[in-house]
């Protein structure tokens, strides 16, 4: 800060104008773009808190600020109960998921076998496909299986999805590791199954801990899947609950729907914001496929 | 240095040359091991042609005896039944014996991926055989089965741990976009509605009638055209907006670094659903607080052209955050040295900018440029929840003004069942996805390095 200070005193007038036409122009892009962001964020948490009902009647900073909407959500809707659906899949697709593909990560990094060229172009093609591209097939499948309307179904297909891509990150990470200790312990007569548990899983404790997160969160905000796969109201997750509180016709359950939002997105932002270095890191290695 | 043979292709597959031994093996798997005198290994190869045949066997009406009055194709085995319903996809409706079509397909696939699997071990059968037999004659030794089962033990290690994945994938993925893909040549539409009618192949008549029928044709092209001018601004807007402002945030003229970051950021953490459904309302057009603030009226999800800027200023929002984060990254990576030589060569802030730190920058963010075009393409969620695809467009099929292709097949998949439609432009997405991440791929270092 002093620095600048003195440099400022150096400064030729011409100088002195340039710099403060930039103060005015970081600044002001700073502001503009944060009452854009903060706007709506603020609107929102202020109309869970409104008395009325109506997105009409919603402000930002209510006159008379009420616990309501809150009471109103878990007494009118199934609000708990989509939580709790959405809580269970996504445990379940995170301990699913950290399994299946750890092993495969380690096999794809580690390992030489026949067939590994083919196997790793295969998935890397698998992953450039939306996920519902398949979805009538595993409509059809899941009609034949009496899987259909089963929350616990979405996991099988929340885990798989995601096993392509989640292979890739692996094997992008393990490979920034070196392969001496795996050499050692194969020297001291180690087998492939502890290599894998002693060695191996260790090392890649941070990028499993990524997938799991975000396999815990995908459940959480996906619409498309159980929209497709899930009929009755009390089997819902959360996403397709607060869409259907929203896109109901009648206009009386905005600030319901508000409240919903707050809670849920509420601890996520909290958390991102926690980890965001970690979690960035973790996306820009997978979109390198580095 | 003697002359090195090349391999002929059929020499890879089946070993140096057909003998004897070869030949057994090629009727009975196993018969040419047994010959070369390797028990094991042949009971090894003969159980897998044993288990297809008493599967065949097993679900055909020999076993299962017949129904009075079913047609003779339902009493055929699993593989002949499946392959023969692949073909036709079925021939009866209605009543005892009806067939169901996609079931029917689900089932050809299935069998026609066993017995692939089959051929391939068929194959190593072989070879093995002809392998065994020409060392025998040159060596004198032959392995034992001991050491064979041992070899694949040690081998087969990788194709045990990972079984359970690849088995959930060949269901939940490779299966349903085969299935997809063989849909576009099939007639299952709103007027085929199984398993009340049956499904019947049509070649390319879908891709057609993309070209032929006005309709269909003015839909496509106005749908696609608008999903790649959607996904080039929403890429190029989101990269340069989050570039400007990561160059802002790490001036050194900026104050509480922290507290502005976190606001920025703040995008990114919230979940992009409920970021979505809440602008929504917020942009509403009679209600939403933004018309009441500005005191006006201004249609901003309800007009094709400005829900269409509305889209892109929305997916602004939504994706600077990431972008400024990375390039914040990349950017306090770079060697500093270069900008002091600049500096004293006479560079301006703003030269060394766009001379220096822009093309390293974008050399190495270019990977994410491409993945981000091609999820942008697929961009479901800002289209889907802000716009639902409106305002109508009574001169598209099953489409209006914003919609992009990825909402177009869902529109068609969940509300209007035109299956064959909608995987014609999977189809097309995936030529055009697909084609653009192979090439990102190929020139990376990663498959250098890997493959």
């Amino acid at each position: 800060m002093g620095n600048i200070k003195k440099m400022r005193k150096k400064m030729r007038p011409v100088d002195r104008v340039k710099d403060i036409l930039a103060y005015i122009g970081i600044y002001s892009i700073l502001i503009v773009v944060s009452i854009s962001i903060l706007y709506p964020v603020i609107w929102i948490v202020g109309s869970s808190f409104n008395p009325g009902s109506s997105l009409a009647s919603a402000t930002s900073i209510p006159k008379n600020p009420t616990l309501n909407n809150f009471i109103r959500l878990f007494e009118e809707t199934d609000y708990k109960r989509w939580y709790l659906n959405t809580l269970s899949v996504a445990t379940v697709n995170m301990i699913v998921s950290v399994l299946l593909v750890g092993t495969m990560g380690y096999v794809f990094a580690r390992l030489k076998f026949a067939g590994k060229k083919f196997g790793l172009l295969t998935i890397l093609i698998l992953q450039m496909f939306p996920s519902f591209m398949g979805m009538i097939a595993i409509y059809v499948f899941f009609l034949n299986f009496g899987l259909l309307n089963q929350p616990l179904a979405l996991v099988i297909i929340y885990s798989a999805g995601q096993i392509p891509y989640n292979t890739w990150l692996i094997k992008g990470y393990l490979k920034n590791v070196s392969t001496s200790l795996d050499e050692a312990a194969q020297i001291d007569g180690a087998t492939k199954l502890q290599i894998y548990t002693k060695i191996v899983l260790p090392i890649m404790f941070p990028i499993l801990t990524f997938v799991a997160i975000t396999q815990f969160m995908a459940p959480w905000f996906d619409y498309i899947l159980p929209s497709f796969l899930i009929s009755s109201t009390e089997k819902k997750t959360l996403a397709v609950g607060l869409y259907e509180l929203i896109n109901s016709q009648t206009n009386t359950n905005f600030t319901m729907f508000a409240a919903g939002s707050v809670l849920v997105a509420g601890p996520v932002a909290i958390l991102y914001l926690f980890l965001q270095k970690f979690l960035i890191s973790g996306l820009s290695a997978g979109a390198n496929k580095e | 240095m003697g002359k090195k043979k090349t391999k002929k292709w059929w020499q890879k597959l089946i070993g140096e040359r057909m003998t004897s031994s070869g030949w057994l093996s090629f009727f009975v798997f196993g018969l040419g091991q047994l010959k070369n005198k390797q028990k094991g290994k042949a009971a090894f190869f003969f159980a897998f042609q044993f288990v297809y045949i008493l599967a065949e066997i097993v679900s055909s009406s020999l076993v299962m005896g017949s129904i009075p009055g079913q047609p003779d194709y339902w009493g055929y085995g699993f593989f002949r039944k499946s392959l023969h319903g692949f073909i036709t996809l079925g021939e009866t409706t209605g009543g005892r014996f009806r067939d169901n079509s996609p079931v029917m397909m689900i089932e050809g696939i299935i069998a026609i991926f066993l017995l692939l699997i089959l051929v391939v071990i068929w194959t190593m059968n072989i070879k093995d055989a002809n392998e065994s037999y020409l060392s025998y004659q040159r060596t004198g030794q032959i392995q034992s089965s001991k050491d064979f089962y041992k070899e694949v033990f040690e081998t087969s290690f990788a194709y045990v741990v990972s079984a359970p994945a690849l088995i959930l994938m060949l269901f939940v993925s490779i299966l349903p976009i085969i299935f997809s893909f063989l849909t576009a040549f099939t007639n299952w539409d709103a007027y085929h509605n199984p398993p009340a009618d049956l499904i019947d192949w049509v070649g390319f008549d879908n891709f057609t009638k993309i070209i032929e029928l006005p309709g269909w044709r003015t839909t496509f092209l106005g749908v696609a055209g608008w999903t790649v001018t959607w996904a080039v601004v929403a890429t190029f807007t989101t990269f340069f907006g989050g570039l400007l402002l990561a160059v802002v945030i790490n001036n050194k003229r900026v104050v509480f670094k922290k507290v502005w970051r976190t606001i920025l950021i703040l995008p990114w953490a919230i979940p992009s659903m409920v970021s979505l459904l809440v602008f929504k309302n917020f942009l509403n057009q009679t209600y939403g607080p933004l018309n009441r603030m500005l005191g006006m009226d201004i249609p901003w999800l309800n007009d094709p052209t400005v829900a269409k800027i509305t889209l892109v200023v929305i997916n602004f929002w939504l994706g600077v955050p990431y972008f400024m984060m990375l390039m914040t990254g990349v950017l306090t990576s770079f060697d500093k040295t270069i900008y002091e030589a600049a500096k004293v060569d006479g560079a301006s802030a703003r030269q060394s900018f766009w001379k220096i730190t822009f093309p390293i920058l974008l050399s190495q963010v270019k990977p994410l440029l491409i993945m981000s075009f091609a999820s942008n393409f697929n961009n479901f969620g800002v289209v889907f929840f802000l716009t639902g695809g409106g305002p109508r467009n009574i001169a598209y099929e099953y489409a209006n003004y914003t919609d992009i292709l990825i909402t177009w097949i869902y529109n068609m998949t969940k509300d209007f069942k035109m299956y064959n439609m909608a995987s014609v432009m999977s189809i097309l997405i995936f030529l055009l996805i697909g084609g653009i991440s192979t090439w990102n791929f190929l020139r990376s270092d990663a498959f250098k390095e890997d493959i």
